[in-house]
């Protein structure tokens, strides 16, 4: 067992190596992802300024070699702020994508293996769901909720929760059918094992490629709110309120306060999406094309 | 028949589980409503007692959604206390606006995305191919706010081509007699090209903005299913027996193509409905997202009641439609 | 000497796949009368399928034919424009497929596919067009052509399916009709029904028949003569009767007595050893069946094997036959 999970992971480890070798955009995706992560880890040591002090002298500079990125209406430094931004939304991207995760393949694994009424009342709530547009749901639910970080988290969590339920009821429910879980029953093991030991490993695939997918909405759906002024609020920074508040300022020339983190969440956002293809590519030789 | 017939009547739950929903968020959101109204420092404790009576909020839940049930049977969403109107009425007067956002974006990406995702399948790894791959993950990698944002700046601010971004139509101009109350449409009814114009360029930058937005999974889903279709045995049938390279492309790959493609137009169609809160936010236009979101911000719900049951209830029409149209495409979708 | 109907000389085709190249076809040669039916036998991956599609230029992107002369009455195929090959293809030769069910397009009726077909070769009012269809469908006796004209493949079953396949294949009347494993998938009584059907149409029609199976029986019964394949090359080809009675190539005898109709019991039924080499090695064997041969011997490693006379019109390629 040990060493066929070993052969399995080597397996692995040479195709990603392969994959990486043979398409760029792969390799794009993770040496982005890289960079994300580090300013995410670092942002809070390398800011050069202090992303929140307010300097009224130097309000509204263009970009020079002091202030990469300009400075705002308050004269703080855009390229701390967008630094030092990445960490939170990168916290909101995998805080709501970890628990719609888990949260979604557990009850899809649980309704697509036992079947029956609650599985038929849950798919129609799922229905219900998909049927409002997601962002309005989410808008609505942190004005619900309350106005914090936590809730868009929450929120965002939520309006991606039917994609994963749908996806683990569809894979449990063509499994719980077969042979090795038959075998599994006749020898004796309890649901929660079967669930848990046969099945959950088998749909982390599929889970794993949405999630990665999923972590590039999750960061747009916050943003977007907090474009809105719902959610996180200023002076924290933020990627989505540093573009709203920059808004502000394109009538009178200044791009710079809304263009740089308008181009910070773009990056964090096409890094997901390449990456989502990458691990796509990887873990699923067969939806190679 | 039997089929429509069914799938309508298999519509009801949802639409029901849509309602409630409605109901239940509302009454969850923060602030009393009846509070908010009597905001009036002259108003005593019986005032406010007197407003919650009657709106009916001292009557327990399932009444209140019993009510609610019989006034939405009777075509009325209540009364927007910022305005004070109707809310039927107001979201009468502002849906045309974001319907014609709406499908004018749709159109765009429509034509930009499926010639876009054919040629990418009929050359898979060409340079069309990698065109394709990168604006589709562009598109879906841009925020809506941050395009719009930008289009304005570099077409508005830098070069000044586009009008002021703010609405459906310079102020200056009248609106054309009332027909669909879009108003291209109603402009080209009146044969007054001067509005059409002036309506076209209002509504360009916006509409891009949508596009963009769409023409990712419209691309990316439609190369898909043509590299399925084109890679399938019957395509291999048709060359074998001679038919003409159009007509392989377009009647058996592109028409077999068309199912998964239909599908996803149903869903960047909704897409682009929730989309349209941040589209109309940034470019000022007078439709019912922006309208439901000041209604939010003000914590004025029934008009964002009745944003989120009209999106809805859109959402339901646009995929009834899907499966119907997918029927007309595919015989077999007559037999399940 | 005439004109054969269709010849191959030196047909080799590589496919580029992400695990290196696959040298499939190496060296194919073979000729067809016209009225002739030849069966083309092998084991899955023997390229018996990818030369058939190499005749009829409809290869998939990863394929490249490195060399081969392929004629069709003298005129070289491989030199025509794409155009004036198109034509040629479903008017003058003509391919049916196995799976007959996913070969046909699921939406689009049975009778349009049959007029696609028409329509492009003979071009003609849309009832002379209909008339043509029809035809086509009493020539394959479908029951109630008028009818079954408007049904989806969905709708028929998979024998009628094969015989709409055939039926487009053949309205326009080619002279070859090169059958791709037509009776796979197949119940065995539908089987007998297509291939008698086959024959028939290839006689009255004087077709020549190239048919293309992984089962000897069913060559036997119906081919005048028999190509067998072993991973790309050409390993043995004779008259049906010569053959069984005489096989010289030791894949040849290997197979004849992996088939229980062939051998006159049960026991002496013999499995072949080993399987088809990795034909993405560059250091394929010049016999590729050496590796697998109970015969073999120091010269099988000699360069430069080619199919040799063996008897009338009987020619194999071992340096050590039977």
């Amino acid at each position: 067992m040990a060493s066929a999970r070993m052969m399995l992971l080597r397996e692995r480890v040479t195709v990603f190596r392969y994959v990486l070798a043979a398409n760029g955009l792969h390799r794009l995706a993770f040496g982005l992802f890289a960079v994300l992560m580090f300013a995410t880890v670092f942002g809070p040591f390398l800011a050069p300024h202090d992303p929140l002090a307010t300097n009224a002298a130097d309000a509204l500079m263009s970009p020079s070699s002091r202030y990469w990125f300009g400075t705002d209406q308050l004269g703080r430094d855009v390229f701390s702020r967008v630094l030092i931004a990445t960490r939170l939304d990168m916290f909101i991207a995998f805080g709501a994508v970890t628990i719609s995760c888990v949260l979604g393949s557990l009850i899809g694994a649980v309704l697509g293996y036992f079947g029956g009424t609650m599985d038929r009342i849950a798919s129609r709530l799922t229905d219900v769901l998909m049927a409002f547009p997601l962002f309005v749901l989410a808008m609505a639910m942190v004005a619900a909720l309350g106005n914090t970080v936590m809730n868009v988290i929450y929120a965002t969590a939520i309006i991606n929760l039917p994609f994963y339920i749908r996806l683990a009821r569809a894979e449990v429910s063509v499994r719980r059918g077969m042979g090795y879980v038959e075998a599994a029953r006749v020898g004796g093991s309890g649901h929660l094992r079967i669930l848990l030991v046969f099945l959950l490993p088998n749909i982390a695939t599929p889970v794993v490629i949405q999630a990665s997918v999923n972590l590039g909405w999750a960061i747009l759906n916050a943003a977007g709110l907090s474009f809105l002024g719902m959610g996180v609020r200023p002076p924290t920074p933020e990627w989505g309120i540093l573009v709203a508040e920059g808004a502000r300022y394109i009538a009178s020339g200044q791009w710079w306060i809304f263009l740089f983190p308008g181009l910070a969440l773009m990056l964090a956002v096409f890094t997901f999406n390449l990456l989502g293809d990458a691990v796509r590519d990887i873990l699923d030789p067969r939806a190679r094309t | 028949m039997t089929r429509i017939t069914w799938r309508l009547l298999s519509a009801i739950p949802t639409l029901f589980g849509v309602i409630l929903v409605t109901f239940l968020i509302t009454r969850v959101l923060p602030g009393d409503p009846a509070v908010f109204f009597a905001s009036n420092p002259s108003m005593s404790a019986e005032d406010v007692e007197r407003v919650r009576v009657s709106l009916g909020l001292d009557k327990s839940l399932l009444e209140q959604f019993w009510i609610y049930l019989g006034a939405l049977w009777q075509g009325d969403l209540g009364k927007s206390i910022a305005t004070g109107q109707p809310v039927t009425t107001e979201m009468m007067n502002r849906l045309p606006a974001s319907v014609e956002l709406t499908l004018f974006a749709f159109v765009l990406a429509i034509v930009i995305a499926i010639p876009l995702g054919i040629m990418a399948a009929l050359r898979p790894g060409s340079w069309i191919d990698q065109t394709c791959r990168i604006v589709a993950t562009l598109g879906v990698s841009m925020p809506t706010f941050v395009t719009g944002l930008l289009l304005i700046y570099i077409f508005y601010y830098l070069l000044g081509v586009a009008p002021e971004p703010t609405g459906r139509l310079d102020p200056f101009l009248f609106k054309p007699p009332h027909v669909t109350g879009m108003i291209i449409p109603d402009a080209l009814f009146a044969g007054d090209l001067s509005t059409v114009w002036a309506a076209l360029r209002q509504i360009l930058l916006p509409g891009i903005t949508m596009a963009l937005f769409a023409l990712a999974p419209l691309a990316r889903m439609t190369r898909a299913a043509m590299l399925g279709t084109l890679s399938a045995e019957f395509v291999r049938t048709a060359r074998a027996n001679g038919l003409s390279r159009r007509k392989i492309v377009m009647s058996y790959a592109f028409r077999n193509a068309m199912l998964p493609v239909v599908t996803t137009l149903g869903m960047t169609f909704s897409y682009m409905l929730g989309a349209n809160v941040l589209v109309e936010k940034v470019f000022a236009w007078p439709g019912i997202g922006g309208f439901a979101l000041d209604s939010l911000i003000s914590l004025d719900y029934a008009p964002l009641q009745a944003f989120m049951l009209i999106m809805a209830g859109i959402f339901l029409v646009v995929n009834l439609m899907t499966d119907l149209l997918a029927g007309l495409v595919d015989p077999r979708a007559g037999l399940n | 000497m005439s004109v054969p109907l269709l010849s191959v000389r030196d047909l080799t085709v590589d496919f580029a796949t992400r695990d290196g190249t696959v040298h499939v076809l190496d060296g194919v040669n073979f000729e067809l009368a016209a009225g002739e039916t030849l069966g083309i036998v092998g084991e899955s991956g023997s390229g018996k399928s990818v030369t058939a599609f190499a005749i009829m230029g409809i290869l998939d992107h990863a394929a490249r034919v490195l060399s081969g002369d392929i004629r069709f009455e003298g005129r070289d195929v491989r030199a025509m424009y794409p155009r004036e090959r198109d034509l040629w293809r479903g008017k003058e030769a003509s391919i049916i497929f196995q799976n007959p069910r996913t070969a046909l397009n699921p939406i689009r009726s049975v009778g349009r596919q049959i007029a696609d077909v028409v329509s492009r070769h003979t071009p003609g009012s849309s009832s002379e067009i209909r008339e043509s269809v029809l035809g086509a469908m009493r020539q394959v006796r479908i029951p109630d052509p008028e009818r079954r004209m408007s049904s989806y493949p969905f709708e028929l079953s998979g024998g009628l399916c094969q015989r709409i396949g055939i039926a487009a294949a053949l309205a326009c009347h080619p002279r070859l009709l090169i059958a791709d494993e037509p009776t796979t998938g197949l119940d065995v009584t539908t089987q007998a029904v297509i291939m008698d059907m086959i024959r028939d149409i290839a006689r009255q029609g004087n077709l020549g028949t190239v048919l293309i199976t992984h089962d000897l029986a069913l060559a036997s019964e119906y081919c005048d003569r028999i190509l067998v394949m072993h991973a790309g090359h050409v390993v043995e080809t004779a008259p049906v009767k010569d053959l069984f009675a005489n096989p010289r190539h030791p894949y040849t005898y290997g197979l004849l007595n992996s088939v229980p109709s062939m051998v006159d019991s049960v026991h002496d039924l013999r499995a072949i050893p080993g399987s088809l080499p990795d034909l993405r090695r560059a250091d394929l064997p010049p016999c590729r069946f050496a590796e697998r041969c109970p015969r073999r011997i120091p010269a099988c490693d000699a360069p430069g094997l080619t199919l040799k006379e063996a008897g009338p019109s009987h020619a194999v390629a071992c340096r050590n036959p039977l």
